[in-house]
């Protein structure tokens, strides 16, 4: 099990961010340009944090950007952001953020395989710093285990 | 022995803790259902629960629990999760 290809349109490196919104933002129009999911998905990832705070912050430096499965959600996939300036989401341990993870999934029980993915991948705490410092869209693919 | 993840979605962080946590388990030889919550539906799929895992920004949300809650901090430390879960079993 891999995760699903992570084309370069879902890749976005030195992205320059004002906040975590543009942040987020920024994963959602890298979903978008992949054709993952519609462009209102980034504002469900935007309102899940102003409702629920910044949990999404689930490791230093990354954030794991994601709202439910719904009908803004085209196909499951993955896009991946760095920022140029590393932004504050407000969480108490693991801010600022470098990396931003934007997971969209089609339905909660099927959304289990790809997130043991991730863990895979991230649970080596090298992992955050590689995709900190990549500066090609092969060496991101390379880092996540995917090809294009 | 029953544990429930909580996050905003039930999806993506919740997941994470939920494979990270059985894999813990798994390593510390402990059998447990563990299971990925939305905070909206806590009080029904949390009935039972032994232990919350969770983060910093839910536990006033989660409110009053017979439930021992683990705030974790970070998700991928599973060294970090292996002491927590350690230390509400021992």
């Amino acid at each position: 099990m891999s995760l699903p290809p992570i084309p370069a349109e879902a890749i976005a490196l030195d992205v320059v961010a004002s906040d975590w919104r543009s942040a987020v933002r920024a994963g959602g129009a890298a979903l978008t340009r992949a054709g993952i999911a519609k462009a209102s998905y980034a504002d469900e990832m935007v309102r899940m944090i102003e409702e629920h705070g910044p949990y999404v912050v689930i490791a230093p430096g990354l954030a794991l950007a994601h709202a439910r499965p719904g009908p803004e959600v085209l196909r499951e996939g993955v896009s991946v952001v760095t920022l140029q300036t590393p932004v504050t989401f407000g969480h108490p341990y693991n801010d600022p953020v470098s990396v931003v993870l934007s997971l969209a999934v089609v339905s909660a029980d099927a959304h289990i395989a790809l997130v043991a993915e991730l863990a895979n991948i991230f649970n080596d705490s090298d992992a955050i710093a590689g995709l900190t410092g990549a500066t090609s869209v092969a060496e991101v693919q390379r880092i996540m285990g995917v090809a294009e | 022995m029953k544990i429930v993840a909580i996050c905003g979605a039930g999806i993506g962080s919740s997941g994470i803790l939920k494979v990270n946590a059985e894999r813990v388990l798994q390593r510390l030889g402990l059998e447990a259902e563990v299971s990925a919550v939305h905070l909206a539906s806590l009080q029904r799929d949390a009935a039972g629960a032994q232990i919350i895992l969770t983060s910093p920004e839910f536990v006033e949300a989660i409110g009053k629990t017979n439930a021992d809650i683990i705030v974790v901090h970070n998700y991928f430390d599973t060294n970090e999760l292996s002491e927590k879960l350690e230390a509400a079993l021992g």
